[in-house]
């Protein structure tokens, strides 16, 4: 919300501070002030002047000069305006001063711009006349400004006198960040009694006495709610005679300083109670108000109706509509209609102040796709009592504004009027609350400022009476808050907690995912972050079968567009995303990882929250290969105390990964994860135009086995015997297979083996491969004699052989 | 005297010969030629039989004493030539020190993660637990247990996507709150830090998705003053022991009082710069003293327990602490970025 300070200060005429002050204040007791902004920002040395003379400059066609009183002289000033005239009162800048734009309205410079006094084609000229917009303002707030040239003052300017103050423009425009709990701070009348409570000074609300000119209201118009709910009060004035015209200048600059366009005296007016009171008003042409009756009630699903901004809105049977005798004549607290629209013809208006269910407006205001200003307001939930105030001011300016005659009485159409709420006042509670020791004297001197006021119960407790407008307020804690605000929270001490000590802590899930990092860190892999939610031409781009279950994900009901409206079952797309961003930006050897959720819903639509899987996924290309990124899972591990040897089941039936090079990584017979090279069309779909390789670890399932216990094992006291074999091996027989075979063969003795060497090729026939191990063999209580390992090896060669391996020496 | 005499010219001999040696092994010759088993000194041993009995010790003596003279002299030459020779090495060993490192390249943590270990260290630090919630949430923890009842406009500030029926991805970690309390366990001190998700296009300043950091104790006593002294202690570790903290009035559902805290800018102390934009101050989060109805409904008594609560964002802090000037970076991913942290 924007306000300028003399408008504060018309309601509190005491406050005197500079404008950091009045800033910093009003954001201490929660009255945001966001920024604000002199409007007489690099306006230097500019008065007003009266044109006495204008001849033609000797050598410009385009050019005149003008002789001008600036009250105690007379300057020359060249111009090359067109639409200045002798006698024409206008702003001049003197020789020095600063103006703050260009005559073209473009953006202000910084530091304005220095006028000097100068030769204009050799005549001497020793200022400038400006344009509204040199001013650093514009027409649309000074409507009456010409279009090009020069801004002419009205006859009774005074010759001499500051053209800035003259032109409204010594005043600082202010932008509250009002919160959404203070719908009466939406409101001048609201930001000025927060000012006032603020700097301890009187607030002085305007003086609104109606006193009509002629006839009754009920005489001109009836007013039937159907839906109370939807419209707890209408309040219904009416003016006749009614001369359109500007309005006045106070009030315009009023309107123009909160960012809103003076229009007319009528339509200014309800835009000025608008922004005074917080209460939206519409003004009907009561002539066209059929039957002179207003009837509110819900519209009909189907109804087509048109806006007063000429377009047209479909509604349903859950939007409020105001009608008259015939027809609907305008949406609820949204917008009028285009069929009772004020036109200059007017004669008589029809005042409307009404107060409507919030959420319903809400609500409307969004199927409608229409948000207004007043909806804005309306949609807070506003206090019925304001309305009655706020149409009694409009027909108080519509008379001092001459605008027209106001015909006596309200029609008033409301459902009984809550009473005023009651907190009981407990001193010590709020001391308790703020860990403070106000003085009960201190709070009562708050609440008064505050205009809460306090009432003794029989029973000797004392309560505090709500005013209407502080809708917020229910509790005690409220009222804490109030007590906060205004008793500074800046002074409020500052403590720690004493009571029962907790313990910090990680949970293991988190420690686990902290190692993860760390491991992956160490490896070369770098942490990226990836969006939650993706489109569904991931599944396609991933090769997923039709049936394959990954593709029923959560849908998002309203997304930002498909590219992110499912939920994620597979955390592979960001990952190569990401790698992709990477080569095509030709950076090297890149290494990420990510630890984020998939989402696996256990039915569609949800009956129940889905499965929240976090995923440790690994992805690179460069340097590197499949056993590279083996190496890391084993690392990870290893660091997590899973000491055991995790098994690789080549038949992971993972479409997206090249079919000859991809693995489950399975740990004590559970799948926890897979690996693999990135299947040359996924690395296509994607536009990698390089191998890549991926893990994925479903950390849920890893959890179970890991741990952070670590047992001590001695170290060897007795020596190792090892033993080497080479053996020519069917090629589809896997290392993991005779590995598993050396294991179990080699029993309590078998310490550890080794592939040294792996061979295919043209030494050894087709179809087959060469593999070396390395054996090692040790006892805990002895020294291995040879006739211990000879046994041992026995039993793994015949392992070996049986399985169809043919060792060699 | 001839053994004596013969025993100063071999002494003067081998000294020579020491004298005249250029190389290790030469010296290791005048070692076997002198004192080895079949050297000159062993022979003059060997002579002892020769020597009249009563003279034997005072020879063995004098025998004793060249050894010696020798080795001594044989030794430091040894121990010169050691050297003079380990130095030639090293001089032929010099490197030039300015060629690049051989690094071990480890990878990066990410800049939010930097961001949320700290400070959930910071809270471990003052007896805080880590508690982690669902991303995906029903409406009833992300708005109505919190005070944002149906068709309360707070509801459209923030954005939601909606998935179906109740379900909705999470706007804030603050329902990781009711979570905690309906456990039933008091008293409560605890941080959320999560992944939430908002409705916002992306651009510079904005994300759909992002990370705040949840915070909530709850027992009795508990005060706005404990609040403030809690969240000035994070502030102070989080960026510096000079760091002054300013708290400002401000309106949340789930609290009451609440209040938005401001930190003097890191970057210019509180002088005011283009970081804070001349105010000096930085907004970091948004606190309060957990609501009566808040309490109410997880089940806890707020005549006899009391709490606070506060909430920041993670990428926020973030940007500010490394000076990240557009947001888009932290989700794109490019090496690039992720290596500066």
């Amino acid at each position: 919300m924007n306000t300028s300070l003399s408008w504060i200060k018309a309601y509190v005429p005491e406050l005197s501070c500079t404008d950091q002050e009045y800033a910093d204040a009003m954001t201490l007791t929660g009255t945001k002030v966001e920024t604000y902004a002199r409007r007489d920002k690099n306006l230097e040395k500019i008065v007003i002047g009266q044109i006495q003379k204008i001849e033609k400059h000797p050598d410009a066609d385009k050019l005149i000069v003008c002789q001008v009183d600036i009250g105690n002289e007379v300057i020359q000033i060249v111009t090359g305006a067109p639409n200045v005239k002798e006698g024409d009162k206008v702003p001049v800048v003197l020789d020095g001063g600063k103006v703050a734009g260009g005559h073209d309205g473009g953006p202000l410079p910084e530091d304005g711009i220095v006028i000097k006094a100068g030769k204009l084609r050799g005549v001497p000229s020793n200022g400038m006349m400006c344009s509204i917009e040199e001013l650093g303002s514009s027409r649309e707030m000074y409507p009456e400004a010409p279009e090009l040239g020069i801004y002419i003052f009205p006859e009774d300017a005074q010759v001499g006198a500051d053209a800035v103050e003259a032109l409204g423009l010594r005043d600082t425009v202010f932008e509250y960040e009002i919160t959404s709990n203070r719908v009466d701070c939406y409101s001048v009348l609201g930001v000025a009694r927060e000012a006032a409570a603020t700097f301890k000074k009187p607030f002085v609300a305007p003086q609104v006495e109606v006193k009509a000119d002629s006839g009754k209201v009920e005489d001109y118009i009836s007013v039937e709610v159907e839906d109370a709910e939807l419209c707890p009060r209408y309040c219904a004035r009416v003016c006749t005679n009614i001369k359109i015209a500007p309005s006045p200048k106070w009030m315009q600059l009023r309107l123009a300083a909160s960012g809103i366009r003076p229009i007319n005296n009528l339509v200014d007016i309800t835009n000025y109670v608008m922004e005074e009171y917080g209460q939206p008003m519409h003004a009907f042409d009561l002539d066209m108000v059929a039957g002179h009756k207003i009837i509110v009630r819900r519209a009909k699903d189907g109804d087509v109706f048109q806006t007063l901004d000429g377009q047209m809105r479909n509604l349903d049977k859950d939007m409020l509509m105001i009608c008259d005798a015939d027809k609907e004549i305008g949406i609820a607290g949204i917008m009028g209609g285009e069929n009772s629209k004020i036109t200059d013809n007017v004669k008589t208006v029809l005042f409307e102040a009404a107060t409507f269910n919030g959420a319903n407006i809400r609500k409307s205001a969004k199927r409608l796709g229409l948000r207004t200003d007043a909806s804005g307001i309306f949609e807070k939930g506003l206090d019925p009592r304001n309305a009655q105030a706020a149409i009694d001011r409009a027909c108080q300016l519509i008379q001092e504004l001459g605008c027209g005659e106001v015909v006596d009485g309200m029609v008033d159409v409301c459902v009984p009027l809550a009473e005023l709420k009651k907190i009981r006042f407990d001193k010590n509670r709020i001391n308790a609350l703020l860990g403070t020791d106000v003085s009960e004297q201190e709070m009562k001197e708050i609440f008064e400022r505050l205009e809460l006021t306090l009432e003794k119960q029989e029973d000797g407790t004392e309560v505090l009476v709500i005013p209407s407008f502080r809708q917020d307020l229910e509790g005690i804690a409220d009222i804490a808050e109030e007590v906060a605000r205004f008793y500074g929270y800046d002074k409020i001490p500052m403590t720690l907690p004493n009571g029962e000590a907790t313990t910090g802590k990680l949970p293991f899930k988190l420690r686990i995912e902290q190692k993860a990092r760390d491991i992956a860190e160490y490896c070369g892999f770098s942490q990226g972050m990836c969006y939650s939610f993706e489109s569904p031409k991931v599944f396609d781009k991933l090769l997923l079968s039709p049936e394959d279950k990954l593709r029923s994900a959560v849908t998002i009901a309203n997304p930002l567009g498909e590219d992110f409206s499912i939920m994620r079952t597979i955390s592979l797309n960001g990952m190569l995303t990401s790698l992709a961003t990477n080569y095509n930006r030709r950076n090297k050897d890149v290494r990420l990882y990510e630890l984020g959720n998939i989402y696996l819903p256990e039915s569609l639509p949800l009956s129940k929250l889905p499965d929240e899987r976090m995923q440790f996924t690994l992805g690179m290309y460069g340097n590197g290969d499949f056993f590279t990124m083996k190496g890391v899972v084993e690392e990870f591990f290893d660091s997590i105390g899973m000491h055991k040897k995790a098994v690789y089941d080549p038949k992971a039936g993972k479409n997206f990964l090249h079919p000859g090079r991809q693995a489950n990584i399975c740990y004590e017979g559970s799948i926890v994860g897979y690996l693999g090279e990135v299947h040359p069309e996924v690395c296509d779909n994607y536009d990698l135009k390089t191998k890549a390789y991926i893990a994925v670890l479903d950390m849920p399932e890893i959890l179970p086995f890991a741990s952070f216990d670590r047992k001590y094992v001695s170290l060897a006291k007795y020596p190792a015997v090892s033993r080497d074999i080479s053996m020519v091996v069917p090629k589809e027989i896997l290392a993991g297979e005779i590995e598993a075979m050396i294991t179990q063969r080699g029993g309590k003795l078998l310490e550890d083996y080794k592939l040294f060497d792996i061979y295919e090729g043209s030494q050894i026939k087709k179809g087959f491969k060469s593999l070396a191990y390395s054996i090692t063999f040790r006892a805990k209580d002895r020294t291995l004699e040879d006739a211990d390992v000879t046994a041992v090896m026995k039993k793994i060669l015949n392992g070996l052989e049986g399985m169809g391996i043919e060792l060699r020496s | 005297m001839a053994m004596k005499e013969r025993l100063e010219q071999l002494k003067a001999e081998a000294l020579q010969q020491i004298e005249n040696s250029d190389a290790l092994e030469k010296l290791n010759e005048v070692r076997i030629n002198f004192l080895g088993k079949k050297g000159e000194l062993t022979g003059v041993l060997k002579g002892m039989k020769d020597v009249a009995p009563e003279e034997r010790p005072k020879v063995g003596q004098l025998v004793n004493e060249t050894r010696e003279q020798i080795e001594k002299v044989l030794e430091e030459a040894i121990t010169k030539m050691e050297r003079a020779a380990r130095e030639a090495q090293m001089r032929a060993e010099v490197i030039d020190v300015t060629l690049p490192a051989k690094k071990n390249e480890v990878g990066h943590r990410h800049p939010n993660t930097i961001a949320m270990e700290e400070v959930e260290r910071i809270f471990i630090g003052m007896g805080y637990e880590v508690v982690e919630g669902p991303e995906i949430e029903t409406d009833y923890y992300n708005f109505e247990a919190l005070n944002i009842p149906a068709d309360h406009p707070a509801k459209d500030e923030q954005d939601t996507f909606y998935i179906s029926g109740d379900f909705l991805l999470r706007t804030q970690t603050s329902g990781t709150q009711v979570h905690e309390m309906e456990k039933g366990k008091l008293p409560i001190r605890m941080i959320a830090p999560g992944r939430v998700f908002r409705s916002d296009e992306v651009d510079a300043t904005h994300s759909p998705s992002f990370h705040q950091i949840e915070g909530l104790v709850i027992d009795k006593q508990i005060t706005f003053a404990d609040l403030k002294g809690t969240l000035a202690e994070f502030a102070r570790e989080l960026f510096g022991e000079e760091t002054r903290v300013k708290f400002r009035p401000h309106h949340f559902n789930f609290t009451e009082p609440s209040a938005e805290m401001d930190v003097s800018c890191f970057k210019c102390g509180g002088k005011g710069c283009r970081f804070c934009k001349g105010s000096g101050w930085i907004e970091i989060l948004g606190c309060g003293m957990v609501h009566p109805n808040v309490l109410k409904m997880s089940g806890i008594d707020p005549e006899a327990y009391s709490g606070f609560a506060f909430g920041m964002g993670l990428e926020r802090i973030a940007l500010l602490k490394y000076e990240i000037d557009d947001m888009r970076l932290l989700y794109e991913n490019d090496v690039r970025f992720l290596r500066q942290f």
